[in-house]
């Protein structure tokens, strides 16, 4: 029986000259799930993601990954995680074909494999139509998806990814979250920087929360929605129809927990009620038992972002 | 929105890949990169660079004759061979060395690299290996022109024993250029300088430094690369001293090292220069 995949942060600290970027950051994450790491510019996000692929040098401190200790046995550490950071730059003169597949062959996969690997996570990024095409040539969303293809050409159980969408058209984010479902679907455990909040609510599970180096917190979204929300948690309603002021004031504010509604446009609804995950559960039976015409049932971005800005207000 | 999974779609296999050994990166990392310098412009470059040079030398001597090159083959060899293939070993080491480790932090390209599980000492090795091999093709580009010379004015059959032995000392010499070369690309993270350096060094900067220490301080300069590299052309010259002293000029000058010397001086400057720029790599950060 395989363990479960897992990343360990140890009292990471790192210091750039007098400027501590990391400060005793402890952070430990198990299981098969997306894990949304977040924080404001220079919170020190990427700096851990460096040193927890060895890019950098720890002050104090270790990384694990699946139990392998990154900064003493790298290359044994690193075998079974998929790495994206810093939006590399690809060697200009290969095509991607070369590219993945000098990845490929450098991490150990089978020549036989190679070939079926690359037209897989070149299909997977929808770039297989440009695999013999010098990489020089290409935009710096299409390097992106170059990029995001070589972290995920050997399968890995592990997927460290800095900022993915960076440099990517809206569908080409669109096309990273449904990348990301994927991997959790396949049982991967995704641990993924990002300043987009919509993309973190929409496929991660839990967040992790850093500021001037130091860890905020770092739970489910759930329960971080539960935990700092005032005990108020939003929902935005779809419809399949345009819904009037009767129905929303009779309907949907009179469901009990509900405290306010919000008419973001005539087939969305947002509402704010008093409660956690269990009411969220009942709301969304009452709501689909009033048969309106609900499509769509989602926590809005921003009660995340809410939240996020509250706690890098607190820290400042 | 938190997607809810159900269940499992694919597992993977408990097979984990086993990733090679450090022995076998290195061959394969030097066949990627070697890969990347015969399909860039810089090797394009430099074959018409050393085309153009044996062209002109080939022109040069058909019409003038000049009687110190074809009077005898081993005259013509020495002049040709020994003397132009230091500037081509240069050249070589800083189109393919110049940039081998700083052009991985300046453009960025380290974050990719060095996101495979490959330990850093690896990574040096691969890249000193395929510039090594392409330079190794460079200079038979260079051999082949001055053989084809050779051969046409002296036959098939007058090759000096002096040629063949100059061969291993063409490639220890190689060796330690590129090492200086690389240790210069560790030393900085921008390729320009690595380049530059590199360049003004080994053109005129070694030689400079050379006569400076002999007349100056009048000691031998056998801690300067360009002094030894000077018995590629004594090889060719009569008597040769194999020894592993000085030959001695008008005082306070030193003509040369001995053979012996110069292969020790060549071989001391690959391994400590390796060495140093390898522990600069492994202690370099990509920030």
């Amino acid at each position: 029986m395989m363990n479960k995949p897992n990343i360990e942060i140890v009292s990471l600290t790192k210091k750039f000259g007098s400027f501590k970027a990391l400060d005793n950051l402890d952070l430990q994450i198990e299981g098969t799930k997306c894990v949304g790491f977040l924080g404001p510019n220079g919170a020190g996000k990427t700096t851990a993601l460096k040193l927890l692929t060895d890019m950098i040098f720890p002050t104090k401190g270790e990384c694990f990954i699946n139990g392998i200790s990154v900064q003493k046995e790298r290359k044994l550490a690193l075998a079974d995680a998929g790495l994206l950071i810093e939006s590399p730059e690809i060697y200009p003169s290969l095509t991607p074909y070369e590219g993945l597949e000098m990845v490929a062959d450098l991490r150990g996969v089978p020549p036989r494999e190679i070939k079926d690997r690359i037209s897989e996570v070149l299909a997977e990024v929808k770039m297989e139509s440009w695999a013999d095409k010098k990489i020089g040539e290409f935009s710096k969303g299409m390097k992106q998806r170059i990029n995001i293809a070589a972290s995920l050409v050997h399968d890995p159980d592990v997927v460290i990814l800095d900022e993915p969408a960076t440099g990517l058209d809206p569908r080409g984010m669109a096309e990273v979250r449904e990348i990301v479902r994927k991997l959790k679907k396949r049982n991967r455990l995704i641990f993924m920087s990002s300043h987009i909040l919509q993309e973190v609510t929409e496929v991660c599970d839990e967040v992790a929360l850093i500021n001037k180096g130091k860890l905020l917190f770092y739970d489910t979204l759930g329960n971080v929605i539960d935990k700092f929300s005032d005990g108020h948690s939003s929902v935005d309603v779809g419809f399949a129809e345009p819904v009037n002021e009767a129905l929303i004031n009779r309907g949907l504010s009179a469901i009990s927990g509900v405290t306010s509604s919000e008419v973001l446009d005539p087939k969305r609804v947002r509402l704010r009620f008093k409660g956690g995950t269990e009411t969220q559960k009942k709301l969304l039976e009452e709501i689909v038992g009033l048969h309106i015409g609900v499509v769509s049932f989602s926590e809005p971005s921003s009660t995340l972002e809410d939240i996020y800005m509250k706690q890098i207000e607190r820290g400042d | 929105m938190t997607e809810i999974t159900t269940g499992t779609e694919t597992s993977k296999p408990a097979t984990r890949l086993k990733v090679p050994s450090t022995a076998q990166q290195i061959p394969r990392l030097a066949h990627y990169q070697m890969r990347q310098y015969l399909q860039s412009r810089r090797f394009l470059a430099l074959v018409v660079i050393v085309v153009a040079i044996g062209a002109i030398f080939s022109a040069v001597v058909a019409i003038y004759h000049s009687s110190f090159i074809t009077s005898d083959s081993v005259s013509f060899y020495g002049g040709s061979w020994a003397g132009g293939v230091g500037v081509v070993i240069v050249l070589a080491a800083v189109f393919f060395g110049g940039d081998a480790i700083a052009g991985e932090f300046q453009n960025k390209t380290g974050y990719f690299l060095m996101s495979v599980p490959i330990r850093r000492a690896t990574v040096y090795a691969g890249k000193f290996l395929a510039a090594f091999l392409t330079s190794v093709a460079i200079i038979t580009i260079f051999f082949a022109i001055v053989l084809g010379n050779g051969i046409y004015y002296f036959g098939a059959s007058a090759f000096p024993w002096q040629l063949f032995f100059s061969l291993p000392i063409v490639i220890l010499y190689l060796l330690a250029v590129l090492g200086t070369t690389f240790l210069f690309s560790s030393l900085f993270k921008t390729s320009a300088y690595g380049f530059v350096l590199t360049i003004i060094l080994f053109l005129f900067g070694f030689t400079i430094l050379q006569d400076l220490v002999a007349i100056l301080i009048k000691i031998e300069p056998w801690m300067v690369i360009s002094y030894a590299s000077g018995i590629l052309s004594d090889l060719f010259s009569s008597p040769i001293n194999w020894g592993l002293t000085a030959t001695l000029g008008p005082v306070p000058a030193y003509d040369s090292p001995g053979i012996a010397e110069g292969v020790v001086i060549m071989l001391g400057y690959f391994i400590l220069t390796a060495i140093a720029g390898l522990l600069l790599f492994e202690r370099e950060e990509f920030k």
